[in-house]
């Protein structure tokens, strides 16, 4: 190790503007939630009711709260498990376009194994387990495609896109498997102190894939394999198996996505389930701020981007626009934040804003 | 050479001058081409002689001084627009395009057509009776790619000089080229010569300079430091001109380590890979720096990856302390205890996006493992022991690498080895564009950790250096170790005398 | 560089031997009236294919094409249910939508420097969401001309008929292959995707040629959607979602790289039989499920990536090789079992 004296002091240090580190890690949130502040307070404008929240009296699933507040946090959860595995895909300039189909075989799979009867003909969490393995296989699958064979991610995950939902239609039997198991459809339609258990699911598995990256070096190394591969290849990271890795949790949390709407209308539809979900997911975790280009995630920006969107479809749908507008107002704000995103039309813009003003 | 020509210049260009933002690159440099000469460009890493090259061919936009083309003052716009002129380029990477064939790769955007339809039989045709010229006899139609650097090298010639060049650049043709392919591509050089065009050379061989040279012109850290026809320049002077011989104020003896003959660290015997890196033999004893001195290309850089495992010899073997080792990759090189700061820090060293903390402990932590986490908490005492120690400057560890200036750059990456306390460290040009401070601080650093006896191998472009702190200097010339230069026979002088024979 | 033929090769070995083995379970397959069958039901993809061609030689992608299909279709339908216009003036009208589109996109991927994909996938939404506002029901066509361009066909004497939807899609099929290979246009567009800096240095004009590209996918999504307004007789807003894979598939099936640079329009055509056979057989044999089309495609997208992928990897051929310990470079195979 280096001792101070050897070496002669004659650099300064910088001065410039400090701010201290949770202040400066977290001004990237603001636009983000100022977004889902001001979408909220439009949704409250054109729904009077958009903040009221009751409880509604239910003998078989408990009492619950209900509102549209209740509404967006349960429509998100599934979108927001997917967001949490894409930020990483992305993180490592990658994308993972099979999550949607991810979802369709994983709730096909659950739903088959759980049979038509009440009862399971094995336990329930082993259902549950079995379809979760099965949503780490896919993951390992695009997992080796894109690290081990080095085919582009978008190219690789499209096999699985295009092939996912004939496999799932395989499984179901190209019927929508539906199903009377109670334990398995609580995950959808059930209740913990009155709040859709999906929420807690999404909560969860959100906070244990951040203390998996946080609490361990993995979230660094995806980071620093995103930002520059061939540096970190330098300081011995195996940038396969971190690749790898990642493919392999968004294989996870779509399977849990996929749980969840399978168990919310008890039945694997393998056309629907989880259809254009990815796209999604996508626009989700670039709003969240991460960079198509890879490096930095930020995985509770990601949930907060998945919040904007659900946020934008409740408020269509509880105003008088018409849904059919949902689609073409999400096209815009698509557009609106890759013109901010892009460097050439900022310094475009840059540029005239200097001319002008001078 | 056609004399008659040879007193109007084709090429002029007066007090040329171009800065990027806080580094000039070219200062006031002047540079006179000749019709039917070959001119070669030499210089080191940073010498300017791409810059130059770039603002010729209209890559960059000069800042000030004058470019003129047979008397008439020019200013391209655009690589496209240096060709409509008469300067063609053909970079090493040939910059063509592998999936299109030959001929139209010759051809693409002037293509022989019949009522505006391309005639693809007539630009075969036309492309095979151009190579037959250049002594060329291959089928054009097929893919670029399927041929030998060499060929698309001269398809590249063909092109330019079709569109009607009055000068080629050339910039490290050779580089990847074997013997009788030189042969081939000088064949077509002269033949060019003798059509009264001008061609601009850069190469790093410099044998293949005396070949074929008629004129040199030596740039050194963007300022033009001679010009001499080839023929009245010794290769001492040129080798002394390109590395410069800068008086460093306090040649202090190094204090002679006691290295004890029988610790060699590191063996390495017969290491090479074919078309990169001749075999050599090397040890590296405890406490010892051995430098590594030659020319940009000479293989000081690819002698460094094979011995960390980012190129896979084929050929002869490496021993750690009396251990034979195999390294596939930089991970095995570092489980055993290597460290390296590489050469394009921009590139293959620091991590931009991430900041100072997370790049100093990442090559500790990458050791380690994803799952032995180090606590948030040591991690900021490791990276603030760090910056305190190299003199960091940084307000703190939660800096963005990036946005430090380059001096900073390569101590957090010294940082980030030493934090992993390596056995052995290879630093590439560990003090290329940094400014005189941190050079000087990053030397204190190297010596150092030679004195706690860590071996060290130091590649420098920087002969003074060199001769400052190493116990030992290996040369290379041309992909091959040609000598190695024991502690009293270290001088400029010793190292320029072994870079220069022939 | 054997693999340019390799790849296609394989797409038509793999076309003959599906043909054949069709055959021999269904004899049907021996007449000409499943050939046009399947050309005329996948007229309007083999028409996207064809723009998604161009658009993958030149190393972009695009994934608006379906949802074009669909709004060129609930325009057409709309136009002919509301107005007096003839049907021609509408499909005028809608080329020229689709080609103003695609160019758009072209030019944001160009001048933003936005990935394709992303570009496109925001094309995706806004066509989709664009028929939305136009419309949530399906509108029926009953424009007398419609039933006048049935009625054109080639008939053939084993009662095949080559339908006038069909000799459309071969049309653009043979300018497309003309373009590719005889127009500066077309070149450029091949050198653009071999290596985007070098046809920049080689005077490429690449601006052009990017928007040029996303103009043509655009303008044959938009002449698929006439040719799918004709063959349905109708406009659906849910139409066609899912036919950019389809058409990715089809392109990548026919043999072309999907870096981008390498491939033929014709592959295409194959690439869209291999599809359209598939489907037939399936359709045949009443026990096997139209699942299984998705997934034969989703392998054999897989086979030919993996191909492309080891042809074009001269260290992956070397892993593979001393991966099973071979001394001398093995004769590349396909990366089947």
């Amino acid at each position: 190790m280096i001792t101070k004296e050897s070496v002669p002091s004659s650099t300064k240090v910088a001065t410039s503007r400090v701010l201290p580190n949770w202040l400066r890690d977290s001004r990237r949130a603001l636009w983000p939630l100022v977004t889902l502040l001001l979408i909220m307070f439009v949704d409250s404008l054109v729904s009077n009711s958009f903040f009221n929240i009751r409880v509604i009296e239910d003998a078989k699933y408990g009492n619950h709260f209900y509102g549209s507040l209740i509404d967006i946090l349960k429509n998100a959860a599934p979108i927001v498990l997917l967001a949490t595995g894409m930020s990483l895909v992305i993180a490592t300039q990658g994308i993972d376009l099979s999550v949607g189909a991810v979802m369709a075989i994983c709730g096909a799979v659950a739903a088959t194994i759980v049979g038509k009867g009440i009862e399971s003909p094995i336990p329930v969490p082993l259902v549950i387990l079995i379809s979760i393995g099965v949503g780490a296989l896919c993951g390992l699958w695009n997992g080796f495609l894109v690290a081990f064979l080095e085919i582009q991610p978008i190219v690789a995950t499209l096999i699985l896109m295009v092939a996912g939902r004939g496999i799932a239609q395989m499984i179901t039997k190209a019927t929508i498997a539906t199903f009377q198991n109670e334990g398995l459809s609580f995950i959808g339609v059930g209740y913990i102190f009155g709040l859709p258990v999906a929420i807690f699911i999404a909560i969860g598995v959100v906070l244990l894939v951040y203390l998996l990256m946080r609490r361990t070096a993995l979230g660094m190394m995806i980071e620093s394999v995103g930002a520059n591969s061939r540096a970190s290849y330098y300081v011995g990271i195996n940038a396969r198996v971190i690749k790898l890795s990642v493919y392999v949790i968004s294989g996870i949390c779509a399977a849990i996505a996929g749980l969840i709407v399978t168990a919310n209308i008890r039945g694997a539809d393998a056309n629907n389930a989880g259809l254009y979900y990815e796209l999604d997911a996508i626009l989700a975790v670039v709003i969240g701020g991460t960079a198509l280009s890879g490096g930095r995630f930020y995985l509770g920006l990601s949930a907060i981007g998945v919040l904007i969107i659900q946020a934008m479809n409740t408020g269509i749908l509880t105003s008088n626009i018409q849904p059919e507008f949902n689609l073409t107002i999400k096209a815009i704000v698509v557009l609106i934040i890759l013109f901010i995103q892009s460097e050439s039309f900022r310094t475009f813009v840059g540029h005239r804003f200097r001319r002008t003003s001078s | 050479m056609t004399e008659a020509n040879n007193h109007t210049p084709l090429l002029e260009v007066h007090n040329l001058t171009k800065t990027f933002p806080g580094v000039p690159a070219l200062s006031s440099v002047d540079f006179t081409m000749y019709p039917g000469e070959v001119h070669s460009l030499l210089g080191e890493n940073g010498a300017g002689k791409s810059t130059l090259i770039k603002v010729i061919t209209g890559v960059y936009k000069k800042d000030s001084g004058s470019i003129r083309l047979q008397g008439k003052e020019i200013e391209p716009s655009s690589p496209h627009d240096a060709q409509a002129l008469g300067i063609s380029t053909v970079y090493q990477e040939v910059n063509l395009i592998p999936t299109l064939s030959v001929a139209e790769n010759i051809f693409l955007g002037r293509q022989p057509k019949r009522w505006g339809i391309i005639d693809t039989s007539a630009t075969i045709r036309k492309a095979q009776q151009l190579l037959e010229t250049y002594d060329m006899h291959i089928d054009v139609s097929q893919p670029l790619g399927a041929y030998s650097v060499a060929v698309q090298q001269i398809a590249a010639i063909a092109r330019g000089v079709d569109l009607s060049a009055k000068i080629l650049i050339l910039d490290e043709p050779t580089s990847s080229l074997d013997a009788s392919e030189v042969k081939t591509l000088f064949k077509v050089i002269r033949s060019l010569k003798e059509q009264g065009i001008g061609i601009l050379l850069i190469t790093h061989f410099l044998d293949q300079v005396y070949e074929i040279s008629d004129r040199i012109t030596v740039l050194r850290n963007g300022y033009k430091v001679s010009e001499h026809l080839a023929k009245d320049l010794p290769r001492m002077q040129l080798v002394t001109e390109m590395l410069g011989r800068e008086l460093l104020e306090q040649l202090a003896p190094q204090n002679a380590h006691i290295t004890n003959q029988q610790d060699v660290y590191l063996h390495v015997q017969g290491l090479g890979k074919q078309g990169m890196m001749e075999p050599f033999d090397l040890d590296i004893r405890k406490g010892e720096i051995v430098g590594l001195a030659g020319l940009l290309g000479s293989g000081r850089t690819e002698t460094a990856q094979l011995i960390f495992g980012i190129t896979r010899k084929d050929k002869g073997q490496i021993s750690v302390e009396g251990q034979t080792v195999t390294f596939d990759s930089p991970r095995s090189a570092i489980q055993h205890g290597f460290g390296l700061c590489p050469e394009d820090r921009k590139a293959e060293g620091i991590i931009g996006d991430l900041t100072i903390r997370e790049n100093i402990i990442l090559a500790l932590q990458a050791k380690r493992g994803w799952l032995r986490f180090i606590t948030r908490k040591k991690q900021e005492e490791l990276a603030d022991a760090m910056i305190k120690a190299l003199h960091i400057a940084t307000p703190d560890a939660q800096k963005v690498v990036k946005e430090l200036s380059g001096g900073n750059q390569q101590k957090v990456i010294l940082a980030r080895w030493l934090v992993s306390e390596p056995e052995f460290l290879i630093l590439d040009e560990p003090t290329r564009g940094i400014d005189v401070g941190a050079h000087a601080e990053i030397i204190g650093i190297i010596k150092d950790l030679c004195k706690k006896g860590m071996p060290l191998l130091v590649i420098s472009s920087e002969l003074a250096e060199v001769v400052d702190y190493s116990d030992r200097v290996v040369v290379l010339r041309d992909r091959k170790k040609v000598t190695e230069l024991q502690r009293d026979e270290i001088s400029q002088n010793s190292i320029m005398k072994a870079i220069a024979e022939s | 560089m054997r693999s340019r033929f390799f790849t296609i090769g394989a797409t038509v070995a793999v076309f003959i031997v599906l043909y054949v083995v069709s055959w021999t379970r269904f004899p049907a397959f021996g007449s000409t009236v499943i050939l046009s069958n399947v050309l005329y039901d996948n007229a309007f993809l083999g028409i996207t294919a064809v723009g998604m061609t161009f658009v993958i030689l030149s190393g972009g992608i695009d994934l608006s094409v379906g949802s074009v299909i669909a709004f060129i279709g609930v325009f057409c339908a709309l136009m002919l249910r509301d107005n007096n216009i003839h049907p021609l003036v509408v499909f005028a009208m809608a080329l020229a939508i689709g080609t103003a589109f695609g160019a758009t996109m072209g030019a944001m991927i160009y001048y933003l420097k936005i990935p394709a994909f992303i570009v496109t996938l925001a094309g995706l939404f806004l066509a989709r969401g664009t028929i939305f506002l136009l419309t949530t029901q399906s509108i029926g066509v009953t424009h007398p001309f419609y039933q006048q361009v049935y009625d054109i066909s080639i008939k053939f004497p084993d009662g095949g008929k080559l339908s006038f939807l069909a000799m459309i899609f071969l049309t653009v099929l043979v300018v497309g292959i003309f373009i590719a290979h005889y127009t500066e246009f077309g070149r450029n567009v091949y050198a653009m995707g071999g290596n985007e800096n070098a046809a920049l240095l080689l005077g490429v004009p690449v601006a052009r040629t990017t928007i040029g590209v996303y103009a043509l996918s655009g303008f044959l999504a938009a002449l698929a959607g006439i040719v799918y307004s004709l063959y349905t007789s109708s406009g659906y807003p849910l139409a066609t979602s899912g036919v950019e894979l389809d058409a990715i598939a089809a392109v990548v099936i026919g043999g072309t790289l999907l870096t981008g640079g390498v491939g033929y329009v014709a592959g295409t055509l194959i690439g869209i039989m291999i599809q359209g056979v598939i489907q037939t057989y399936i359709t045949f044999d009443g026990s096997l499920n139209s699942w299984w089309t998705r997934i034969i495609i989703g392998f054999l997208l897989f086979v030919f990536i993996g191909l492309q992928k080891i042809l074009s990897n001269k260290t992956f051929v070397d892993w593979i090789s001393s991966f099973f310990r071979f001394r001398r470079r093995v004769p590349v195979q396909p990366a089947q079992k």
